[in-house]
């Protein structure tokens, strides 16, 4: 470090070339605070002060029980509020008393806690008399003769239980805890049915294949919310967008999973937009056409539609899919279009004349 | 001080334990264990009390609390949901907040506080890491840490999936979707856990299942955790920043009782009365507005809890052209795997090895008691840096909806930015980092070598100005000279000029690598040979020793 002295006074030009300051280091002039000061060591570390005199104890103490006593004072409030204030025979009823009553009870807890905290803390720096102190850290390693010592021990214990010189004991003793071992496991098999064929249709197979055992074409769709039946009139304005569930999924037995993999959106896309999928030119009712609404990236409802663009969005993780070219994905971290479901009328009646032709909702495995 | 003037109602219980426990020895020990003081080392400690805190006010809502999924017709006070059929949960949920004295106060309590539990965890560990206190012998509990984040994690997300509203259905789904992508086994796990199809399976088991989970089993693993965090803390000793009196061989502070006692229940009070003043005054988690599961619905712009933002954030970035294959009839979607596994993998499979590849590089196997000043280990925390800006990036990105609508900026757009970030980012604070570790080691080799700018100036003879230099007081010189320098011959070879079995081979060749990678720039700060004061004007930075930055 010594290569590069210069004689006093002669501060620049610097000829040794290595005077930039490196990009972030501190201005030299904060060096000032590490200037020693005549007189004055290094502090003790932050904590208790070194003994006060009798009055400014006799104060410190005064502070600290002010807030000893504050604390004590809000305990109170809180155990009065709640036994006078708070409601009596189960509660506070309704979200305008609970948010007040939240409000008192939190409050007071809080500020008794706080109150207490700030005591503790001003008798520790102000009022506790301890000094630092140093003690020795030791080596976490035992002595190598311990070690040897117990090594010895093990190996002795190891040869007395005849474990090392008995292999078919050995042996044996592991075959039989190796199947005790799977045992919780296979206690384990009931959690759940095997995925089987679970995940490859949807209610609405079903439903269209009741239907068309009574001699319809397929299975009306009706709104998500009142259950009502859609008609094509009903649905005629370009740009909107509803979701629709098959007849008859509320009386289902496991209702709730079976609506969770058959919520379709229906949407209405002006005509002359729309590009039918090759193989699908009549599975839309003029432009009305039906997706799954459940996201093929992880399964949220892709539950928004912008009607200009006429894109379907998951909020997601903003898969975005074009409804106007089979759901085809546009954006984002699905891979697969939205499955379609093919529509039809029937007595005026939108109706779904068969199963979406492929899994709905998110990629596994067995899908293929 | 002396046990035999100790008041009765003392010296009777200690006396009745010591007689059949013999426990005075180690309370003897233990009272005076000296505690080093330093504002970080108050963040684990947090993480603690947020854990009682959990503990409390989870145990208060089970009492009222229905793990059940049997649908309901809600007949609370909540007006606005009369009539409406939800899961029991949900209903129980809204009972105990609208109905249960100090019920919306506990709940919001229970939720801050893992909130913070999280958050503390977090930075207890960066302060860890950047300070090297993870080093010998502390691996394991560096170790036990980083895994009661992930345990905190998966805790947290079967938490606020109990109460099974809306949102909770959403966290749900989304973990269905990725259980589900798992290759060959993904759709068992997903029928195992659910107990059937999502949402309520064959007989409605998910949440009862969450709720032992989240109750019993994860609690209970954490609390096995932390008291082994605790011993193993308390056995070792705390490390401590270099300062006067604190080595290797000593630790110097408080001790125990009474003054780390005292300020350890304050703030056990301080955090208390933190999250309970939140809980009072920041409404969390408001289920009532979010309404029961349904699986068609979904609110726009809902967030997960914040430890969640980053799996969140990384399915987010994901692009999903060309990432799903089929091969052999078989569907394996990187679209999803990759961002649930890779980015969680690489930052926490990263920190889990790290101590031990550092090691294994420097071939510093020695007991480290004292911490390292940051900047004294300039690849490590540039590593760090780099690894925060990464998850910090992937946290943003889970936000970036919030974040296109907040800053009017195009949602898209904000995806794209994000997909080259997360893998800029981290490089430019690797190097940034770098650099300003390096420049505050000029700094420190300046004023170790030469003391401190004065802020006098001296005319000289000759008509030249340059200022006076004093020396550092001895509590900073001591914290500047704790860097221990790079030692300038790696020790590549042994007393006979053969390679040292460790610098064999191509492993041996990458660890040689990457040792000079890590101290070729390295700025040894040591004292000046002469006595301090002179009057010299070297500017900072300026040459020092063999190793210069080529720059
Ligand atoms: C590390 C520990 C824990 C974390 C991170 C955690 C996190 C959470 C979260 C985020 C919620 C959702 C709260 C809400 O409704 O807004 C929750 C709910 C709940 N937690 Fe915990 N928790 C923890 C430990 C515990 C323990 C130990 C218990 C019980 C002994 C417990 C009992 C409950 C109950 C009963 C609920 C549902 C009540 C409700 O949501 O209204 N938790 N937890
Ligand atoms: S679930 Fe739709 S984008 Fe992820």
């Amino acid at each position: 470090m010594s290569d590069n002295k210069h004689t006093a006074g002669s501060p620049e030009p610097r000829e040794d070339g290595g005077t930039g300051r490196v990009v972030g280091t501190p201005s030299p002039a904060k060096g000032e605070s590490l200037l020693a000061k005549d007189g004055e060591g290094a502090k003790p570390p932050a904590g208790p002060a070194t003994e006060l005199d009798e009055k400014s104890a006799k104060n410190a103490e005064r502070v600290v029980a002010a807030f000893f006593v504050l604390a004590f004072a809000a305990s109170v409030g809180f155990i009065a509020y709640y036994i006078g204030w708070s409601g009596r025979n189960g509660g506070m009823h309704g979200v305008v008393r609970a948010r007040e009553s939240n409000l008192w009870l939190g409050g007071t807890l809080a500020l008794a806690m706080l109150a207490m905290a700030f005591g503790v803390t001003i008798w520790v720096r102000r009022l506790m008399t301890s000094k630092p102190i140093i003690q020795e850290r030791h080596e976490m390693a035992s002595p190598a003769d311990t070690r040897a010592a117990f090594e010895a021990d093990f190996l002795e214990g190891a040869e007395d239980s005849g474990i090392t010189k008995r292999p078919l004991l050995r042996r044996t003793l592991l075959l039989a805890a190796a199947p005790l071992g799977l045992a919780p496991l296979v206690l384990l098999r009931d959690l759940g049915p095997l995925p089987e064929k679970r995940l490859r249709s949807t209610f609405w197979g079903e439903a269209v294949k009741k239907a068309k055992a009574e001699g319809k074409q397929g299975v009306r769709l009706v709104v998500d919310g009142t259950n009502a039946p859609l008609k094509v009139s009903d649905f005629n304005s370009p740009g909107g967008m509803i979701t629709v569930l098959p007849e008859g999924i509320e009386e289902a037995p496991e209702a709730a999973n079976e609506i969770a993999k058959a919520v379709t959106i229906l949407i209405n896309v002006p005509a002359e937009q729309f590009k039918p999928v090759k193989g699908r030119e009549n599975w839309h009712v003029n432009g009305v056409v039906a997706y799954s609404k459940i996201c093929t990236h992880v399964g949220c409802p892709a539950a928004l539609y912008e009607q200009t663009t006429h894109h379907i969005l998951c909020p997601c993780h903003q898969s975005t899919f074009d409804a106007t070219d089979g759901a085809k994905v546009v954006f984002g971290p699905a891979h697969r279009p939205l499955p379609q479901l093919p529509l039809g009328v029937e007595d005026g009646y939108l109706i779904a004349t068969d199963d979406f032709p492929e899994p709905i909702g998110p990629s596994f495995w067995e899908r293929g | 001080m002396s046990d035999a003037s100790a008041p009765k109602a003392v010296s009777g219980p200690l006396n009745f334990l010591d007689e059949r426990l013999g426990s005075t020895n180690f309370f003897q020990r233990n009272v005076k264990k000296v505690f080093p003081d330093h504002w970080s080392f108050m963040l684990g400690e947090i993480a603690l009390y947020s854990f009682i805190i959990l503990l409390l006010t989870g145990t208060f809502l089970t009492l009222w609390f229905h793990p059940s999924m049997e649908e309901v017709v809600y007949n609370g006070s909540y007006t606005k949901l009369k009539g409406v059929q939800m899961s029991d949960a949900y209903s129980s949920a809204l009972h105990i907040s609208f109905d249960v004295r100090g019920g919306l106060l506990m709940r919001q309590i229970h939720h801050w506080a893992a909130v913070l539990f999280m958050a503390s965890i977090l930075a207890h560990m960066l302060r860890v890491f950047f300070t090297g206190a993870y080093r010998k012998p502390r691996e394991l509990n560096w170790l036990i840490g980083i895994n009661m984040f992930i345990l905190g994690m998966l805790e947290g997300l079967f938490g606020y999936s109990l109460p099974d509203d809306l949102l909770s259905g959403t966290g749900l789904r989304i973990t269905q979707g990725v259980t589900e992508s798992i290759p060959l086994v993904g759709t068992y796990i997903y029928m195992f856990l659910f107990g059937g199809e999502f949402p309520t399976g064959d007989n409605g088991d998910l949440i009862p299942r969450l709720y032992s989970l989240h109750i019993l089993l994860i609690p209970g693993v954490i609390l096995g955790l932390v008291t082994a965090h605790m011993m193993i803390m308390w056995h070792q000793k705390h490390t401590a920043m270099p300062s006067k009196n604190q080595s290797n061989e000593q630790v110097y502070g408080y001790p125990f009782y009474p003054v780390f006692m005292a300020k350890t229940g304050a703030y056990f009070l301080f955090t208390f009365g933190v999250v309970a003043l939140l809980g009072a005054f920041a409404q969390i988690n408001p289920i009532w507005l979010f309404g029961p599961y349904d699986p068609g619905a979904i609110s726009s712009g809902s967030q997960p809890d914040w430890y969640m933002g980053v799996l969140e954030g990384a399915l987010r970035l994901m692009p999903g052209q060309g990432t799903e294959w089929v091969i052999a009839g078989h569907t394996i979607s990187m679209n999803v795997l990759i961002p649930a596994l890779v980015p969680l993998g690489i930052v926490f499979g990263g920190a889990m090895a790290w101590p031990f590849i550092e090691q294994w590089i420097t071939g510093d196997k020695r007991r480290h008691d004292i911490n390292d000043r940051p900047r004294n280990a300039p690849v490590r925390t540039s590593i760090g840096i780099a690894a925060v800006t990464f998850y910090g990036l992937l946290w943003l990105a889970g936000a970036n909806d919030v974040l296109a609508d907040k800053f009017h900026v195009s949602l898209f757009g904000t995806t794209w930015f994000f997909r080259f970030a997360i893998f800029i980012g981290p490089v430019i604070a690797y190097i940034i980092t770098k650099r300003i570790c390096l420049g505050l080691q000029r700094k420190d080799a300046a004023i170790a070598g030469h003391g401190v700018e004065a802020g006098i100036i001296v005319m000289a003879p000759d008509g030249g100005f340059s200022e006076k230099h004093e020396p550092a007081r001895e509590e900073e010189l001591i914290k500047i000279l704790s860097k221990e320098n790079a030692r300038p011959e790696a020790p590549a070879t042994d007393a006979n000029g053969i390679p040292a079995p460790s610098q064999k081979g191509p492993m041996g060749h990458l660890r040689s690598r990457l040792q000079r990678a890590m101290t070729f720039d390295d700025i040894p700060v040591e004292e000046h040979g002469e006595e301090h004061g002179h009057d010299d004007d070297h500017a900072v930075g300026s040459g020092s020793g063999p190793k210069q930055l080529g720059h």
